[in-house]
C-alpha cells in the first residue's frame, strides 16, 4: 500500500533520514520505534508532504507522492495524527472534526462519520461544543484521532499517541487504534512506548539516527535481545 | 447634548478605523506580519470609489462594491508578489518589505495621477439628518455606521460559519496542522489578504465621503491609527480590532471636544504607548498557554 524507497531528508545541513526504506501492506498495523530524535516524526512529516525528501521515492497505492503538497496527499487517503495532538485549541470539538473533513463534499457521508467518531469516542460527543483547548490531554488525543478519521484515511499515520498520557489512557487509546484497524484502516504507528506498540503491531521497524536498523514481525522483534535491551527495558 | 454629539462623531470615525484595523489584525493573525501597506490599500480604495462616482456616475453602493472587489484583488497581488517569496524569511525582512510596498504604492499613485487632492462628491447620497433628543445625527454618519456594522457582521459570519473562515482560523492557529487537514495554506492566506483589503477599500470610500478630501498620502495617518486600534484591541483578534477602532475614534472625538483638537493625532499614539506599557497583549489578548 505504501512503499518508501531509499529517501534522504535534510534539515538544512542536518541529514535527518539516511536512505530509509519501508513497506506497509493493506490492513496491517506497522510500528516504527526509536528514541527521541531518531527521525520518526521526520519520516511521518515527509510521507504527509510537510517535508520534501531530497531524493528517493514514496509510492502510495501506485502513485508517486514524494514532494507533492500535503492537501493532495490527504486527498488520496493518507491521514496523519501529528505529534503533540496539534488540535485547533481556539475552536470547538465539533469544528475540529469539521476541519478533518475539509476536503470532502459528501454531506451525508460526513454526517455518518460524525456519528462513527462520536461512537468511537463518546467523550467527544459530550464535549462537542467545548473549546478543544480546554480538553484534557487524553481527550485532545481522541480529538486528534477523530479529526484524522473524518478525512476517511485508508492509511493513518499516528505520531506518538501515548505521549504524556496516564497508563490507563494509553491502554484505551491503543485499544481504539486496534478497533480503527479492524474497520479496514491501515496503520503506521510511531512510538517511543515500544512495549505497547509491539503488542498491537503486525510488523515493526526500528529507527536509529535516521537509519532503519532492524525490521521484522512484531513477535520477532519483541524476542530479539538487542531490541529488548535497547527499547523494552531489558526484561 | 454636545457630549453625545461628539460621541456620535467618534463612533463614525471609529468605525472607519475599525474597518482598516480588521485587515491589519487578520493578516497579522495568519502570517504574523504587520502589513504597513494596508493604509495604502485604503487610499487606493478611496480613489477607485472616487473615479467610480465622478467619472462613471455610479451611486454610493455600486462604487463601494467595486472598490472592495478591486482592493481585494490588489491585496492578493501584493501578497503574492511581495510577501509570499518571504514567507520563510525573518519577520524583520517581511516588515521592511511592507514599508517598501507602502512607499511604492504611495509614490506610484503620485507618479500615475499627480499629488493633487480630489474633492469627493458629498451629495451622492441624498440623506436627511436625524434629530434625536436634541442630538443631530447626519445621514452620512448613519450610513457610515450602518455600512461598517453590516460589513463587520458579514465578516464575523464568514470567519465563524463558512469553510474558508474556518480554514483561516485553522491556518492562523497552526499552519502545519492545517496542512494535514488538506487545507491549501497559500489560498487561505490569499483569501485573508483579499477580505482584509476589501474592508480597507470600503473604509476608503466611506472615509472619502465623510471627509470629502482624498489624496495619495491619505492612507498614512488613518493606517497608523488603525494599527494602534488593532494593537489596542489585541493584534490578531478580530473583535479586538473592532473594539479598538471604535474606542480610538471616541477617544479622539472627546479630545477634540474638550478643546485640544490639535492633540488629536498625538493622543492615538499616547494610547499605543500606554497599552504597550501596561497591557502589551491588548484589551482582548491573553497569554495563551498550550497543553503538551
Amino acid at each position: 500500500m505504501l512503499k518508501i524507497n531509499d529517501i534522504n531528508v535534510y534539515y538544512g545541513n542536518i541529514h535527518a533520514l539516511k536512505g530509509v526504506s519501508l513497506d506497509i501492506n493493506q490492513g496491517e498495523i506497522v510500528t516504527l520505534i526509536g528514541a527521541n530524535g531518531a527521525g520518526k516524526s521526520t519520516l511521518l512529516k515527509t510521507i504527509s508532504g510537510l517535508l520534501k525528501p531530497k531524493n528517493g521515492e514514496i509510492v502510495f497505492e501506485d502513485e508517486h507522492i514524494a514532494g507533492k503538497v500535503p492537501q493532495l496527499i490527504v486527498k488520496r487517503g493518507l491521514g496523519q495524527v501529528p505529534e503533540g495532538r496539534r488540535v485547533f485549541s481556539n475552536m470547538s470539538v465539533e469544528e475540529n472534526l469539521e476541519l478533518g473533513a475539509y476536503l470532502r463534499k459528501d454531506k451525508k457521508g460526513i454526517r455518518e462519520d460524525f456519528e462513527k467518531v462520536y461512537q468511537l469516542f463518546p467523550r467527544l460527543l459530550e464535549r462537542r461544543k467545548q473549546l478543544s483547548g480546554t480538553l484534557s490531554g487524553g481527550e485532545q488525543q481522541m480529538l486528534a484521532m477523530g479529526r484524522a478519521l473524518m478525512g476517511q484515511p485508508r492509511l493513518l499515520l499516528l505520531d506518538e499517541p501515548s505521549m504524556g498520557l496516564a497508563p490507563l489512557l494509553v491502554k484505551q487509546i491503543f485499544n481504539i487504534i486496534e478497533e480503527i484497524n479492524k474497520t479496514g484502516t491501515t496503520i503506521l504507528l510511531v512510538e517511543q512506548n515500544a512495549n505497547m506498540a509491539l503488542s498491537i503491531a503486525d510488523r515493526a521497524y526500528v529507527i536509529e539516527t535516521g537509519k532503519i536498523v532492524a525490521s521484522g514481525s512484531a513477535e520477532e522483534l519483541s524476542a530479539s535481545d538487542q531490541i529488548r535491551n535497547a527499547y523494552l527495558g531489558g526484561h | 447634548m454636545e457630549i453625545i454629539q461628539q460621541l456620535v462623531n467618534g463612533v463614525s470615525l471609529g468605525s472607519i478605523y475599525a474597518l482598516i484595523a480588521l485587515g491589519y489584525t487578520m493578516v497579522y493573525g495568519i502570517v504574523k506580519l504587520i502589513n504597513f501597506a494596508h493604509g495604502d490599500v485604503f487610499m487606493v480604495g478611496a480613489f477607485i470609489g472616487f473615479y467610480c462616482i465622478s467619472i462613471f456616475h455610479l451611486g454610493f453602493f455600486p462604487a463601494l462594491v467595486i472598490a472592495m472587489v478591486a482592493c481585494a484583488i490588489f491585496g492578493v497581488l501584493i501578497e503574492r508578489i511581495a510577501y509570499k517569496p518571504l514567507r520563510n524569511a525573518t519577520r524583520i525582512a517581511a516588515l521592511i518589505t511592507a514599508i517598501g510596498v507602502s512607499l511604492f504604492i504611495e509614490y506610484g499613485t503620485i507618479y500615475a495621477r499627480g499629488a493633487q487632492p480630489e474633492a469627493y462628491p458629498s451629495n451622492i447620497v441624498p440623506l436627511k439628518s436625524l434629530e434625536l433628543f436634541g442630538v443631530k445625527i447626519s445621514g452620512q454618519s448613519l450610513l457610515i455606521l450602518g455600512t461598517s456594522v453590516f460589513l463587520m457582521i458579514l465578516l464575523q459570519f464568514i470567519v465563524h460559519k463558512t469553510k474558508i473562515g474556518k480554514a483561516m482560523r485553522a491556518v492562523s492557529h497552526d499552519m502545519d496542522a492545517a496542512r494535514l487537514m488538506g487545507i491549501n495554506v497559500n489560498n487561505t492566506i490569499s483569501a485573508t489578504f483579499a477580505i482584509g483589503s476589501a474592508l480597507a477599500g470600503a473604509a476608503g470610500v466611506i472615509f472619502g465621503m465623510y471627509y470629502t478630501k482624498i489624496e495619495p498620502l491619505m492612507g498614512i495617518i488613518p493606517g497608523l491609527k488603525a494599527f494602534v486600534a488593532a494593537v489596542l484591541g489585541g493584534i490578531g483578534i478580530i473583535p479586538g480590532a473592532m473594539t479598538g477602532g471604535l474606542l480610538l475614534g471616541v477617544i479622539e472625538a472627546l479630545v477634540s471636544a474638550s478643546g485640544y483638537s490639535l492633540w488629536r493625532d498625538g493622543v492615538a499614539f499616547v494610547v499605543l504607548i500606554l497599552i504597550l506599557i501596561f497591557r502589551p497583549a491588548g484589551l482582548f489578548g491573553k497569554n495563551v498557554r498550550e497543553k503538551v
